[in-house]
């Protein structure tokens, strides 16, 4: 490896993993940057996929979206190598790492020993860095954890190859050219063409803005006589938002942040008046969260519509906010 | 958010760790802040966790009464359901719910318990047992 590997702690395991790994190529960028430069920030609400007989509620584009997006932004000529046998991907591994790459990887989350019990979840579209391997232990980058870690051979062969929805299929990737200095102007410009596209004109009423209004109605429609399986549902949405790392408020936090830097980057200061109108709309995402939280604790009766009619007023709020970034993005000069 | 309201409650879920969210500083600048964890997460995450817990006990109540396999005790406590079951073993959804009955569960074959142990990470003779 030409330089030591360095960890940085993130919020978002894709784009934590994306910001270590060009910065390991020479070009140093932000979580913040890498997530909006990718247009990753979103919402889908699927009621036909279900986990654990709950809707799957997102706030962000689906997995790979910031790996793909930047390669293809930036000239990373990244290559992703799937693999049948268990054996035939751990022997790639150790072979990229032996050549002294650095290796990015799609894992399970409940296989991986050192997260947390309590968040080990058959959630298989987690990423991580591989910088290297000591006996039979790999060295391993996880963004969302602190500080680096180690993970036994055995263990890390189980997470690349577990099965399910999003099975990894021991997915492992790294990139094969070094990233140019970028157009950051030109770049950021039609990344935020992307996410005003998705959140405002997805073709299906289940993406963006549409989405955030279909949830409020099924919430709305929860029934109360069956008081568990409405809890479970609700809480669902807000560990969607805030516990699996987003960064708070569904990823508008992160956002925000990208919406700032590029602004310091470009000079284009209209963008940092957006960032402080998202910053306020991820505050209400998060009092969504703990009116939420109460109920299901009991502090507050359970009231299904009154969630809905927060989420109703973060569909409006929200789809102002990225009218107005549509404004901001045409009159980019 | 701003950074001094970052909520730092020591979530047990996150056992010790920390998790980065961005908050606003005094400068008005985004950054990446360190926080223990946030009490409306760790409820809604205890709920998931509990209602997993609760059905795996309820499995092992069953299995102990003689009405269901040790199988479906296991799954939960994988924190699976039969669906998921069933795409790690590849095996069809209705041969593993029909696996959750104790008959058919005695009289499956050498491989498929080797299977079924292999999905949930534990051996095939814990797999019998109701550890």
């Amino acid at each position: 490896m030409a330089a030591a590997f360095v960890h940085s702690h993130a919020a978002h395991c894709e784009s934590g993993v994306m910001s270590s790994l060009l910065r390991h190529h020479g070009l140093p960028m932000s979580e913040a940057m890498a997530f909006g430069l990718a247009s990753a920030v979103a919402f889908a609400y699927l009621p036909c996929i279900r986990i654990n007989g709950l809707p799957l509620v997102a706030y962000r584009m689906p997995p790979r979206a910031i790996v793909r997006g930047l390669d293809r932004k930036l000239g990373l000529g990244m290559r992703f190598e799937r693999f049948r046998s268990p054996a035939a991907g751990m022997a790639r591994l150790d072979a990229l790492l032996d050549a002294g790459e650095l290796v990015g990887l799609q894992t399970s989350v409940f296989w991986l020993p050192y997260f947390p019990p309590d968040l080990r979840f058959h959630f298989n579209a987690h990423n991580l860095l591989v910088y290297g391997r000591e006996n039979d232990d790999y060295l391993i980058s996880d963004p969302v954890a602190e500080a680096p870690v180690r993970c036994a051979r055995r263990d890390l062969q189980k997470a690349r190859f577990a099965k399910g929805m999003l099975a990894p299929k021991g997915l492992l990737y790294y990139a094969t050219r070094a990233p140019a200095e970028p157009d950051w102007a030109g770049l950021g410009r039609s990344a935020l063409a992307r996410t005003v596209r998705i959140m405002l004109h997805a073709p299906l009423p289940l993406i963006g803005v549409r989405g955030i209004r279909l949830l409020a109605r099924s919430v709305e429609r929860l029934p109360l006589e069956r008081g568990d399986s409405t809890r479970l549902y609700i809480g669902n949405i807000v560990r969607m938002q805030e516990e699996i790392g987003t960064g708070g408020g569904g990823f508008r936090f992160l956002y925000a942040s990208f919406l700032q830097e590029l602004a310091a980057k470009t000079g284009y200061g209209a963008l940092d008046a957006l960032a402080v109108r998202l910053v306020g709309i991820g505050d209400r995402w998060r009092e969504f969260a703990l009116a939420a939280a109460r109920m299901i604790r009991g502090r507050d009766p359970l009231a299904p519509p009154v969630l809905a009619e927060r989420l109703r007023a973060l569909a409006a709020d929200e789809k102002r906010f990225f009218q107005d970034l549509h404004g901001a993005q045409r009159a980019w000069a | 958010m701003r950074e001094r309201d970052v909520p730092q409650e020591a979530n047990a879920s996150l056992a010790g760790q920390r998790k980065v969210v961005y908050a606003v500083a005094d400068d008005g600048r985004l950054r990446p802040t360190p926080t223990s964890g946030w009490a409306a997460e760790e409820v809604c995450n205890r709920l998931a966790v509990e209602d997993l817990q609760r059905r795996a006990e309820d499995a092992r109540a069953r299995a102990l009464a003689g009405t269901a396999s040790p199988l479906e005790y296991h799954m939960y406590r994988a924190r699976m359901d039969p669906a998921l079951l069933a795409q790690a073993t590849g095996l069809w959804r209705w041969r593993v719910r029909r696996h959750l009955r104790p008959g058919a569960f005695a009289r499956l074959s050498a491989s498929l318990r080797e299977r079924y142990a292999e999905a949930l990470g534990i051996s095939v003779e814990a797999l019998a047992r109701l550890g």
